[in-house]
């Protein structure tokens, strides 16, 4: 899922502080899972605006509307009437759904109240870690199902650096050695000999190239 | 209309299994307690979420305190420890609108310790004086004392 947290009161009181009326929209996909813009995040963030704007001396009207995804448009519509009536809407979906309701709403100002952080998984209550970096050509397949991509401080395809103390990467202490753990893995079911094949530079021409990524489906298309 | 002196609203969430048990005890042992607590019972301190001690300071609650079970006594286990590190985030987040932390304070307490709640209600009830009405209270400052038995 993508993962995301929530900016601080003050810095979205700056973003928000030339409008009277705003919507806070949740999304209820992903940014519910990481308890960052989910129905309960838009209670309490509405909350919190409500008390900051009133301290502040210039009171805020905050609508809470929580809908099931931003990235769609069939549920987008269903927030159409909400953002109709507030002056400014501060989505708390990740950046994806953010542009896809101010692409949807052009007269409409839309702010984002999350930092979108990365895509990743809950790995134990209240932490969640960074596991792909929708690089866009997948190797975990070679690796074990572990991405040196994003686990790797350096992004070895030939690793392990030399660096790593015990199962500790060097760069970060309290983070494993992805190689360390690519080496267990691969172990594991058998498939350590796939560390002897020599991987070339990668061709990073899926990921940093050429302005922002699409898919073409021809098949899917009307 | 003369306005009397400040008199702190504090909304209590005590836990059934002790906070509360223990309040009763004050009240049948005659131990006083400053009448600016306005308890609210919960199953337990771990079943509080953010929003509620939201919504108590947005409806102008000058402290909100929360009173569960001492640590390593939780009747579900750990349902307190949950309490604290979600007050502790919501202290931080007062911080962030402007209010300040020590508006929001937890104690624990067991269902025997109706001194010890007293001695803490007395002190919440200290310090929220001390900080003054919540600016997000009622405009007027003037409440009328009440009397608990």
């Amino acid at each position: 899922m993508i993962v995301a947290q929530r900016k601080t009161i003050p810095e979205i009181m700056e973003i928000v502080k030339r409008h009277d009326k705003i919507l806070v929209l949740g999304c209820g996909t992903c940014v519910t899972v990481c308890l960052a813009g989910g129905e309960r995040e838009v209670i309490i963030i509405a909350s919190a605006l409500r008390m900051a704007s009133r301290i502040a001396g210039h009171p805020l009207r905050v609508e809470e509307l929580t809908i099931e995804r931003q990235c769609d448009n069939v549920f987008i519509e269903k927030a159409a009437e909400a953002i109709g009536r507030n002056d400014a809407v501060l989505s708390l979906g990740c950046g994806a759904g953010v542009q896809a309701i101010a692409e949807r709403y052009p007269e409409k100002p839309v702010y984002a109240g999350l930092d979108t952080a990365f895509i990743g998984v809950l790995e134990e209550r209240g932490v969640w870690a960074e596991k792909c970096a929708a690089c866009g050509s997948c190797v975990l397949s070679q690796y074990g199902g572990i991405c040196p991509i994003t686990r790797c401080a350096k992004r070895l395809l030939n690793g392990p650096c030399g660096g790593s103390r015990e199962d500790r990467c060097e760069v970060r202490a309290d983070r494993q050695c992805a190689w360390q753990l690519i080496y267990q893995r691969l172990r594991g079911i058998g498939q350590v000999d796939r560390l002897r094949e020599i991987v070339p530079p990668r061709n990073w021409s899926s990921n940093l190239d050429g302005g922002y990524r699409m898919i073409l489906r021809e098949d899917h298309r009307i | 209309m003369i306005a009397g002196p400040f008199e702190p609203k504090i909304v209590a969430f005590c836990c059934h299994y002790c906070a509360y048990s223990s309040a009763d005890l004050a009240g049948s042992t005659r131990i006083q307690y400053p009448p600016n607590v306005r308890i609210i019972r919960t199953p337990c301190t771990g079943r509080l979420e953010t929003e509620y001690f939201m919504k108590a300071f947005e409806k102008g609650a000058d402290g909100v305190l929360v009173a569960g079970c001492l640590e390593g006594g939780c009747h579900f286990i750990e349902g307190n420890l949950c309490a604290k590190r979600r007050v502790n985030y919501v202290r931080e987040m007062l911080a962030e609108i402007g209010l300040e932390k020590e508006r929001l304070r937890m104690v624990n307490v067991s269902a025997a310790m109706a001194r010890p709640l007293a001695d803490n209600i007395i002190d919440m009830v200290d310090t929220i004086r001390k900080l003054g009405p919540s600016p997000l209270g009622k405009a007027s400052p003037s409440r009328k004392r009440e009397t608990v038995a």
